[in-house]
């Protein structure tokens, strides 16, 4: 390989790539646009309360406030008072949309001063809390904190002493948010999207156009090419790492630091996609049939991987799918490089990636041939 | 022009000098060949190209079928034959793009297909239906093909060669088809390349394109630089050419400079005179084959003696004649004739380099 010829292609591709806008905004824009949306809509889903609505039948009583302020101190729930004349709470609910309820029942006061008496007369509370089932995370979280606050209640009237008890810490040393992942995420959607959106581009029109049999005719080998290429992409992911980076720390205050890391990921990466783009592109006959199978390839890696959201929060069912895809590889060791400080996990997926970037570059230079049989 | 520093000076614009023409092979008795760098084994080239019984077969389909042809430096060499002939991929053979299922290719005394990275640097190609990249402009262009051959090339000098410096800035894609064709030869120049390989330069141009393609061409055999050229325009090849040869369904079908091959396979000159019918009668009993013609007759002449006897004859015959006129073949007439007459079974199929 003649690094000297690999300079001299490289500032041709990057200006005719430069010169494209539609390839500029999906490698550099688009990821922004999507951090800005995505942003603005989750900001505060990392540290959000549920909003519970609680209708007291027992005349705001001591012992039902006490109730209601324990519930409102466990920070997983924000309670808002609804009147008793309202009626039927869950018609309520349903009728001003929202997921969430809780009665307390009229003779809670002296039901709990009863029991604290050890009454006879001391009998079960009936607490009605409603939850919507498509909410299905927010059902738990309302249906746990009531659950917990009414044990901490009733081993206080039996007299009972806490022995088991856990201890609330964030994972780390820092809170995370929804942010946070984003930035990791979309870094992994631009390393993705650049060169498969190109590559499969140019491998099929620049085939079409005979302008690899055109670059033939120069001293430019197939390698060299495909270096210069692998560089621009790496030149690309960096460019784009910066601008997440920024905008989610400036407008959004993400907690990702750009390790050291995390460099290895911004060059083996786009060389693996490179390599995927330039197969995709190569297996097809049309211009227009190699964008089908592009987007077959790109779209669920784009969506499946934890490019958006955590692949924790899949259904058991499609974490196997996702760990099949090489997306995942990227995103999980961006993450574990940029937010968890994971080392030992980062080290991991980028041998996974560099494996994969070394399989798909070899069978890419194989398959991908610049003269004809 | 661009000049590496292992390969010879940068040929000068203008009239070849005898330099120049000894360089190129015009003046020289035995074979010369240009450049340093050489073939292993190989210290002189007795031709630019040497085709031995090429062949190349896709499935069931013969698309060059036993193809002999030598191609001396110096010399424009067009391949002609009709859509589908075999002229692209025997030139893409020769240019190394392309591999052949048997026979024997010589190319500066290299085997195109196997050492195609000795002889780049020493051809120039425009293929067929020249693309480039449609965001770089031409001078860009240039200087890109200048890194990558490592040399020196002064880009406003080539652009303005191929008449092009006006759109040196442009991008490829805001360019004419013409000047797409100029800038690939352009970038076929770039290397100084001894041999041209020049496949279909001017299919699809206007007139006025094309003439400025010829031009370009002319001035590379003037430069003492051997081109190979493939065109479907017969005027193309008898315009430009010193040999064609002529290929069809895959097979060389006659070879030779324009004049010889016309003279060769075409029919004798021929008088034409516009008259009245009874001319032809006239004329066929003095032992001429004659043959009716618009408005008149034809008549062939086996000398140019014939042309007074029949002049004289119906000047003396009292039939009434209007004008006369000579009528040759044109390469075009011989082509369409011979394609004719091979696909009827009366010209044999393939006829050797040189002989009648």
């Amino acid at each position: 390989m003649n690094l000297r010829r690999v300079g001299a292609y490289f500032p041709a591709f990057a200006k005719g790539y430069i010169r494209n806008p539609l390839g500029l905004f999906m490698s550099l824009i688009f990821p922004v646009i999507l951090i800005l949306i995505f942003g603005a809509v989750f900001s505060n889903s990392g540290s959000s309360q549920v909003p519970l609505t609680v209708q007291n039948l027992d005349n705001n009583s001591p012992a039902s406030v006490q109730f209601l302020a324990a519930l409102n101190a466990t920070g997983a729930v924000s309670v808002s008072m609804v009147s008793p004349d309202v009626g039927n709470l869950s018609t309520y609910l349903a009728h001003n949309d929202l997921a969430s309820g809780l009665v307390i029942p009229a003779g809670f006061n002296s039901t709990i001063a009863a029991c604290s008496q050890h009454r006879p007369s001391c009998g079960p509370l009936r607490l009605l809390v409603f939850t919507n089932p498509s909410s299905g995370s927010e059902a738990g979280i309302v249906l746990g904190a009531v659950q917990g606050v009414a044990n901490g209640e009733n081993l206080r009237l039996a007299g009972g002493t806490v022995v088991v008890a856990p201890v609330n810490l964030n994972v780390g040393n820092q809170i995370y948010h929804y942010i946070d992942y984003l930035v990791p995420g979309l870094i992994g959607f631009s390393v993705l999207v650049s060169p498969m959106f190109s590559m499969v581009n140019v491998s099929s029109t620049w085939k079409r156009d005979k302008l690899f049999r055109q670059l033939s005719l120069t001293p430019l080998s197939r390698s060299e090419w495909l270096a210069a290429t692998f560089l621009w992409y790496v030149v690309l992911a960096f460019v784009s790492t910066l601008l997440l980076l920024g905008v989610g720390s400036a407008l959004f205050g993400a907690h990702v630091t750009l390790t050291v890391l995390t460099l290895p990921f911004l060059v083996v990466g786009p060389i693996l996609f490179v390599a995927i783009g330039l197969l995709a592109g190569s297996a097809s006959s049309t211009p227009e049939s190699a964008g089908v199978i592009g987007n077959i390839i790109t779209f669920p890696m784009m969506f499946l991987s934890g490019t958006f959201f955590p692949v924790s929060l899949f259904p058991s069912w499609l974490v196997p799918v996702a760990h099949a895809l090489p997306l995942y590889y990227v995103i999980d060791g961006l993450n574990a490089a940029m937010v968890f400080g994971n080392t030992t996990a980062a080290y991991t997926d980028l041998l996974i990636v560099l494996v994969l970037a070394v399989v798909f570059s070899a069978v890419a230079v194989r398959v991908f041939n610049w003269r004809e049989e | 022009m661009g000049t590496r520093p292992d390969g010879p000076p940068a040929l000068p614009a203008g009239p070849p000098s005898r330099e120049l023409k000894r360089r190129a092979g015009f003046l020289s008795a035995g074979p010369v060949r240009r450049g340093t760098a050489g073939p292993v084994g190989v210290t002189r080239v007795s031709a630019s190209i040497e085709v031995s019984g090429l062949v190349k077969v896709y499935g069931s389909l013969r698309a060059v079928d036993g193809v002999n042809c030598a191609v001396e430096t110096g010399e424009v060499f067009a391949f002609l034959g009709p859509n589908g002939a075999g002229k692209t991929t025997t030139v893409e053979i020769l240019e190394g793009l392309r591999r052949r299922t048997s026979g024997d290719v010589r190319v500066l005394g290299f085997d195109p297909w196997t050492q195609l990275d000795r002889l780049r640097t020493r051809i120039g190609v425009i293929p067929q239906d020249f693309h480039f990249f449609p965001k770089l402009t031409p001078r860009e262009a240039v200087r890109l093909y200048a890194n990558l051959f490592a040399v020196k090339v002064d880009v406003d000098a080539l652009l303005a060669r191929v008449e092009l410096a006006d759109k040196a800035d442009d991008y490829y894609d805001t360019l004419s088809g013409g000047q797409h064709q100029k800038l690939g030869v352009a970038l076929a120049l770039v290397n100084d390349p001894e041999l041209c390989f020049l496949d279909e330069p001017t299919t699809g141009l206007d007139p006025r394109a094309r003439r400025s393609i010829w031009d370009v061409i002319r001035r590379l055999r003037k430069e003492g630089r051997t081109v190979f050229l493939t065109t479907h325009y017969l005027e193309e090849a008898e315009q430009l050419s010193d040999r064609i040869a002529i290929i069809n369904r895959g097979r060389i079908i006659a070879s030779g400079s324009p004049t010889e091959i016309i003279s060769r396979y075409g029919r004798p000159e021929r008088l034409r005179i516009r008259g009245e019918p009874a001319l032809a009668e006239r004329l066929s009993n003095l032992g001429f084959h004659v043959e009716p013609s618009d408005g008149g007759v034809e008549v062939e002449l086996r000398s140019k003696g014939d042309a007074l006897t029949i002049l004289q004859s119906i000047a003396t015959s009292g039939l009434k004649w209007e004008s006369f006129s000579t009528k040759s073949d044109t390469l075009e007439d011989v082509f369409i004739q011979m394609v004719g007459r091979l696909e009827d079974g009366s010209l044999p199929e393939a006829s050797p380099e040189g002989s009648p």
